[in-house]
């Protein structure tokens, strides 16, 4: 069984190939590295594998289960989560309230007009916790407009990581981040228990690299090469993508 | 403290009639709460899943048509209200389907067309809609027994709808439902990605805001007991949105303060300048200049920003001073 499987995906913007054919298998709890250059069709994958995008072709399956119709907001409660490249959070709320958010997106609660949200405490003590994860506790009554950007891509995976998924998706968790942030969140993924399968999209591949167990390289929308850590390093391939040799 | 003032005007707004004095005012007051009523629902639209709609005039006719009819044809007054609220909410159901198939300006367009449709039906359909003459009912219905025909009681029955409207907004506001109906107007695709019914949790606050303008619409009808094709006009629409954008959108308030702008400078200033219409516009520039967000936030603004510069300096950092001029 795969946690997630993606078959002969294509997808085109006109006549821009940007998801050629792309096929892979990650194994439940696996830490996936996918990498490739800029225009590579990474955020574009991830999108098609949440059904921000619908692809021309190809099955994604999550569980074995075929969610390639399936609408997004469904995906979700199948246990898919993901995080921004560029950060899309509620700017005008508290960090507190949007964990908030997140976690109400898996719960019924969301639909109740009557129930006063502030006192839901079960729900606030919860998000509450999902900042302690990434370290935010001490600023849950701030509100997100002034945070700095290290900080937001924090809440970005508490908010993922509260929606409990099996299946959590990270694109480019370390753009535009301090050295020191960069080790924070790199503690803060390498901490994340094996039940959540991990598929992480990096443009650099040194920072991420660690991580990774198996990495997929990709380029023009194809799989060029996927492999062990060693293998893909060692790769000619590789090395002729990145190095430009 | 907030116990008190909420009680003080609450035991306000009920005396009105008693310190109002005349007649005349107190139907102004009336019209004030029936217009703050409209403009609660469609501020659910507008503020809170922040799609502006130009059609409410249409369902606000709707309900006013329909009770109008239903009158008409001899039924007691909880047979009008109940038929009159569930045609105008499939009305709504039908508007919002059709409607929500856009966001911003397409969604504008498309409710400026339904509205228009509704108006040239009210217009032309004269067997229905009696076109141009309009429809009008003998009397105000007497729900539960209990006479609305005077102005202090038809005020008082408008206050209750009013404070009902009220409640139950502010009750949704802070509602998870509320929360998530705020997010799909901050980051609609963010909120899929969460696992929220972005589409749903629209149809649903249209169909909130759509109910509340019926309320409204009926009571229109009973305080004019007339509707004719100018009540579900654009201008009654946009009207209406301006009371909104006046008062503050997405503030709980904001509506209540912009229906009484909108209806005293309709009815109070017009007894003095025949162009009153140029006074509401002058006094509309004016708000957008200096407080943008309209009157009940920019008040709040500018009584933080007049009590922050009114203390002297370094006065907050001196806690134990007793109050002003306490020495």
């Amino acid at each position: 069984m795969s946690a997630l499987g993606v078959h002969h995906l294509g997808k085109s913007f006109g006549g821009l190939r940007v998801t050629a054919d792309v096929t892979l298998e990650v194994e439940p709890g696996e830490r996936r590295l996918i990498i490739g250059p800029n225009g590579a069709g990474k955020t574009t994958l991830f999108n098609l594998i949440t059904g921000e995008l619908e692809p021309d072709r190809g099955t994604v399956t999550l569980f074995d289960r075929d969610i390639t119709r399936m609408a997004s907001r469904r995906r979700v409660h199948l246990g898919i989560a993901r995080t921004y490249q560029i950060i899309t959070l509620f700017g005008g709320e508290t960090l507190l309230r949007n964990i908030t958010l997140s976690l109400l997106g898996r719960r019924r609660l969301r639909w109740n007009p009557l129930a006063r949200l502030d006192r839901q405490a079960a729900l606030i003590a919860r998000a509450r916790e999902a900042l302690g994860w990434v370290g935010l506790e001490h600023l849950a009554e701030r509100p997100l407009a002034q945070t700095s950007y290290g900080e937001r891509r924090r809440v970005e995976i508490a908010m993922a990581l509260a929606q409990e998924p099996r299946v959590l998706l990270l694109d480019e968790p370390f753009a535009g981040l301090s050295v020191e942030e960069r080790r924070d969140v790199l503690r803060l993924i390498a901490g994340i228990p094996r039940d959540v399968t991990i598929v992480m999209i990096e443009h650099d591949m040194d920072v991420a690299l660690d991580l990774a167990e198996r990495i997929t390289v990709l380029h023009f929308g194809q799989v060029v090469v996927e492999g062990t850590r060693a293998e893909v390093v060692a790769h000619p391939r590789t090395r002729e993508i990145y190095l430009g040799e | 403290m907030r116990r008190v003032a909420l009680g003080a005007a609450l035991v306000a707004l009920a005396a009105v009639p008693l310190w109002v004095g005349s007649t005349y005012y107190i139907n102004v007051a009336s019209q004030i709460l029936l217009y703050a009523v409209f403009a609660l629902g469609v501020n659910v639209l507008v503020g809170y899943a922040g799609l502006v709609s130009l059609g409410h005039a249409g369902l606000f006719g709707v309900a006013a048509y329909a009770g109008a009819r239903l009158v008409n044809a001899g039924h007691n007054h909880m047979a009008v209200a109940a038929g009159a609220l569930a045609v105008t909410l499939a009305t709504a159901a039908v508007f919002a389907t059709l409607a929500l198939r856009g966001t911003g300006l397409g969604f504008v367009m498309i409710t400026v067309a339904l509205g228009q449709i509704v108006w040239g039906v009210a217009y032309r359909w004269i067997s229905i809609t009696n076109g141009d003459n309009g429809l009008s009912i003998k009397g105000r219905p007497s729900p539960f027994d209990l006479s609305l025909a005077s102005p202090a009681a038809f005020y008082w029955g408008t206050l209750v709808v009013f404070l009902v409207a009220l409640a139950t907004i502010a009750v949704v506001v802070a509602s998870p439902f509320g929360a998530s109906l705020r997010g799909t107007r901050d980051q609609p695709r963010r909120m899929s990605a969460l696992g929220y019914h972005v589409w749903m949790i629209r149809f649903l606050a249209f169909l909130l805001s759509g109910f509340w303008s019926a309320v409204a619409g009926l009571l229109f009808l009973y305080y004019n007991q007339f509707v004719s094709p100018q009540v579900v006009a654009l201008t009654s629409s946009a009207e209406v949105l301006l009371m909104v954008i006046a008062g503050g959108t997405g503030t709980l308030l904001g509506p209540v303060v912009g229906a009484a702008l909108v209806v005293i400078v309709k009815n109070v200033v017009s007894g003095y300048i025949e162009r009153w219409n140029f006074v509401l516009g002058a006094i509309f520039v004016l708000i957008v200049v200096f407080m943008p967000e309209g009157l009940v936030p920019g008040t709040v603004r500018l009584w933080r920003w007049a009590r922050a510069a009114g203390r002297p300096r370094g006065a907050a950092a001196v806690p134990a001073r007793g109050g002003e001029g306490g020495r």
